[in-house]
């Protein structure tokens, strides 16, 4: 990396790449991190991990269930080749986001390699920790741009005792309406969306408490649970079939857009294929207060995440002038402009 | 007063109302120090702004003038990070206090800096809502400071630190122009800019208006308060708790010299002859809470506690809660002064690093009371001294840099919420290299060409570093540790 550094080779970071199809395409020496391999250290009862970036996802979830814990964010697992270093450098986060939180809250400190090629940590293998510029994870979701992470420390969280999905058939303003009146309330929910017509919730918790819930929210349970994975990793038609796919960040609150397949998070996200111009959907979605990725392409060519305002995006570019100088770290895989 | 300053001050009067603008000597002492009285400046002037186009503009003359401001919000911070600058602004934010928005069903609240933490709960509780970080100065201290030390309490092993519970700022930069960071929706495009800010202690910009995420009020809670011969056993309770997937709203410990000051003070029914309690507080609807507390009793036993009890109404609970929420104030009435240390270890390490503790109060004569948050592992050590006693503060400190640097040593940190400031500017050249700093700094200057915003804390330049390491030969083993320093 520094002789990178010094010649000012652009280099692209590459994991499993099962998300390759993610940011904008990005040319360069590949960087290949996958011989970075394995649990460096996992003590269950500290509830930490941690792990080198190489290491596949099927990988660190099979150590972590095996003392019945997990990863609360939920990343997707596309396929066996996606590492823990891709699904922290995506910040990809699952259906439990709008309650356990986001993959960035579940990291604790990185082992990385800046743009300089200099080798240097930052947080640790500790819950609570405030030494320093949280840069840990300032790299969670920047997607290779401002460093190379050769082991990431995770908080990881027990699994629940029970998990049960509930369904019912309803229109879309009620459903949402109900996830709005249940989300307020101190209920264990771990998951709420909206597709093809059904309301799904799931509950996952102690099991009185589950069963409590279900039976007061007063919906059929669903015996095959197999939705929710399928949610998860993205195996839903909608997300393997052609066209370009929209994903919708929104506040709970503002209008659902207009053409969309598929509801998350409580209604915080939605995915769709809609194919309203793309600067007309972005103005629309900023003006409700959220932003629009385009997640797969597939052939639609125009920058995957929303601009950013001028002032903002000054910051980006002088950010990642203080951590990759040369500008060789994955260079325009977020924005063209670094 | 220095030219820059003078000019700064005659264009400021321009701006601001009289009685914004401080700088008689008198009116300045109250702002001379925050929470760690131990180190006191007299700012140059203090500046009272009451709306943003105020702060903003003053910005932009400290700017042009090139002088240096300090934020400053309820002044508790522990770290002296609002520790004021003789020829430097001191901002103080305490005229924000509105609540700008509540929104139920969002349950989200957008608040000016200088609202008090506690003051966010209670504005919202009615709407069976809270603010979940919950620092024990939460009467006192604001969102703006939560912010700048990304802040914990007592509920963080359940609900997360204030970098999990805030979700958009808007920022005020060096150079007097607003940034708006994060948003209601639940992620932002670009780079995580939330985390970067939050824990930031006022080196980035000003915060002046923050989003908070609520969350509903469970509809229950159960506390217990669990006893033990021993600090191992004590130690391994903690560890074992989690271990068994329990993940308690708070779990907080006290060793024996702790439980005796609070007894003393508050009468909260403390075992005395206990080697270490626990206080355990279990919440959630009631099906849940009786399922965890049923567990935690076997678990208990099973770890050889002394005793369990178990509050059995919403009085005993708050009188069990009372004894570990007044340590602070119980410390303060055993001892001249103390000194608040913020370690964080890995939960295993507990039982050593105590053990540790007593041997260097020991070996600097200085009594050490301990009070945590054992649930992730963040130590409060307290050291008692007296500053009348020449040498003492310095012993104390030295002491206290010690304890930190065994937590560095056993896989933990410096500071879990207190932040670095200007107290363990010394102890960040032993947790980082020369190259991690350096990268600190770099972050720094993408906000801050100037190092106008709070310069000289947090982040020790290379040359202190190669000062503080000239002294400190080797992860706090030094030359001559018997001759007296300072
Ligand atoms: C008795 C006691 C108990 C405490 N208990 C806890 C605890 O349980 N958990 C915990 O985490 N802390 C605790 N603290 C520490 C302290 O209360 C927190 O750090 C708190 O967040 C500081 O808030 P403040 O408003 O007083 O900030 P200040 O002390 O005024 O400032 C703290 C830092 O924030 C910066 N700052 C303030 N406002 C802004 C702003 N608007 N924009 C940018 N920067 C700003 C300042 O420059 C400074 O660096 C305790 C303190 C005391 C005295």
């Amino acid at each position: 990396m520094r002789a990178a550094c010094a010649a000012r080779t652009p280099l692209v970071i590459r994991g499993g790449g099962s998300k390759d199809f993610y940011g904008n395409p990005c040319k360069g020496e590949p960087l290949d991190v996958t011989s970075c391999r394995g649990v460096v250290s996992y003590d269950p009862s500290e509830l930490v991990i941690t792990v080198a970036a190489g290491t596949p996802l099927m990988e660190v979830e099979q150590t972590l269930a095996a003392a019945h814990q997990y990863l609360a964010f939920e990343p997707p697992v596309h396929n066996e080749h996606a590492t823990i270093g891709g699904a922290i450098a995506t910040g990809l986060s699952g259906p439990r986001r709008p309650w356990t939180g986001p993959a960035r809250d579940f990291v604790l400190g990185v082992d990385c390699i800046n743009g300089r090629g200099e080798r240097l940590k930052f947080g640790g293998q500790v819950i609570k920790n405030v030494a320093g510029y949280d840069v840990s994870r300032l790299l969670t979701g920047s997607l290779g741009t401002l460093g190379v992470i050769l082991d990431v420390s995770l908080k990881v969280l027990p699994q629940a005792e029970t998990e049960i999905s509930l369904i019912a058939d309803m229109p879309l303003d009620r459903a949402r309406k109900f996830i709005q009146d249940w989300s307020g309330r101190p209920v264990p929910i771990s998951g709420a969306c909206y597709y093809q017509g059904n309301l799904r919730i799931r509950l996952s918790g102690y099991e009185s408490a589950v069963m409590h819930t279900a039976t007061v929210m007063g919906l059929t349970p669903e015996e095959n649970t197999s939705f929710w994975q399928q949610l998860r990793h993205q195996s839903l038609d909608l997300f393997t079939t052609g066209g370009p796919l929209w994903r919708i960040s929104l506040p709970v609150t503002a209008t659902a857009p207009e053409d969309f397949q598929l509801m998350d998070w409580g209604g915080a996200l939605y995915w769709s294929k809609t194919d309203m111009p793309a600067e007309r959907l972005r103005d629309r979605v900023k003006s409700l207060g959220g932003h629009a990725t385009l997640y797969r392409d597939n052939g639609l060519n125009v920058p995957r995440f929303q601009p950013l305002d001028n002032g903002l995006l000054a910051l980006h570019q002088r950010l990642k002038a203080a951590l990759d100088p040369s500008g060789i770290l994955n260079r325009g895989r977020m924005y063209s402009e670094f | 007063m220095p030219d820059a300053m003078k000019t700064l001050i005659e264009q400021l009067s321009q701006l601001l109302p009289a009685d914004c603008i401080i700088t008689d000597e008198e009116s300045l002492r109250p702002y001379e120090c925050d929470g760690l009285s131990a180190y006191r400046q007299l700012p140059g002037c203090v500046l009272l702004p009451e709306t943003l186009a105020q702060v903003q503009e003053i910005m932009r003359l400290c700017h042009q003038h090139g002088v240096p401001v300090v934020a400053r919000g309820g002044g508790t911070g522990l770290s002296g990070g609002a520790l004021p600058l003789a020829e430097g602004v001191l901002l103080s934010l305490t005229k924000f206090n509105r609540i700008l928005h509540i929104d139920p069903v969002q349950r989200l609240a957008r608040v000016e800096p200088g609202v008090r933490n506690l003051a966010v709960s209670e504005a919202v509780a009615g709407y069976g809502l809270f603010y979940a970080p919950d620092p024990s100065s939460q009467i006192a201290c604001t969102i703006g400071g939560n912010v700048a030390e990304n802040s914990g309490g007592v509920h963080c092993l359940k609900y997360g630190l204030t970098v999990h519970n805030v979700m958009a700022v808007k920022l005020v930069t060096v150079e007097g122009e607003v940034l708006e960071l994060g948003s209601e929706a639940l992620d932002s495009p670009g780079l995580d800019l939330m985390a970067l800010i939050t824990g930031s202690e006022g080196m980035l910009g000003i915060v002046m208006e923050v989003t908070l995420k609520l969350l509903p009020l469970p509809s229950g809670e159960q506390v217990m308060l669990v006893a033990f011969d021993t600090i191992e056993d004590a130690g391994n309770a903690v560890t074992r708790v989690i271990a068994e997937g329990i993940i308690p709203a708070g779990l907080e410990m006290m060793d024996n010299a702790c439980v005796r000051a609070v007894e003393e003070f508050v009468h909260a029914g403390y075992p005395l002859d206990a080697a270490a309690i626990l206080i355990c507080e279990l919440d959630g609807i009631d099906e849940e809470i009786t399922a965890q507390r049923d567990r935690m009793v076997e678990l208990m036993r099973a770890c050889h506690a002394a005793d369990v009890r178990i509050a059995t109404s919403p009085e005993e609970g708050r009188r069990f809660w009372a004894g570990r929420k007044a340590a602070f104030p119980a410390v303060g009435r055993i001892a001249t002064d103390y000194y608040c240390m913020d370690g964080t270890i890995p939960k295993k390490h507990l039982a050593g690093v105590l053990s540790r503790i007593a041997e260097l109060s020991k070996e600097y004569g200085l009594a050490v009371v301990n009070v945590f948050h054992a649930g992730d592992g963040n130590l409060h050590p307290l050291i008692l001294y007296d500053i009348s006693h020449p040498g003492e503060l310095e012993r104390a400190e030295e002491l206290g840099g010690r304890i930190l640097e065994h937590c560095v040593e056993v896989g933990g940190t410096i500071t879990g919420e207190h932040g670095v400031g200007v107290e363990k500017i010394n102890q960040m050249c032993i947790q980082f290299s020369d190259a991690e700093r350096q990268q600190f700094h770099a972050i720094k200057h993408a906000f801050d060409a100037k190092t106008l915003l709070n310069p000289g804390k947090a982040v020790p330049t290379l040359k202190r570093c190669a000062e503080f390491g000239a002294m400190h030969v080797h992860r706090g083993e030094m030359k001559f540790p018997d001759l007296e320093r300072f």
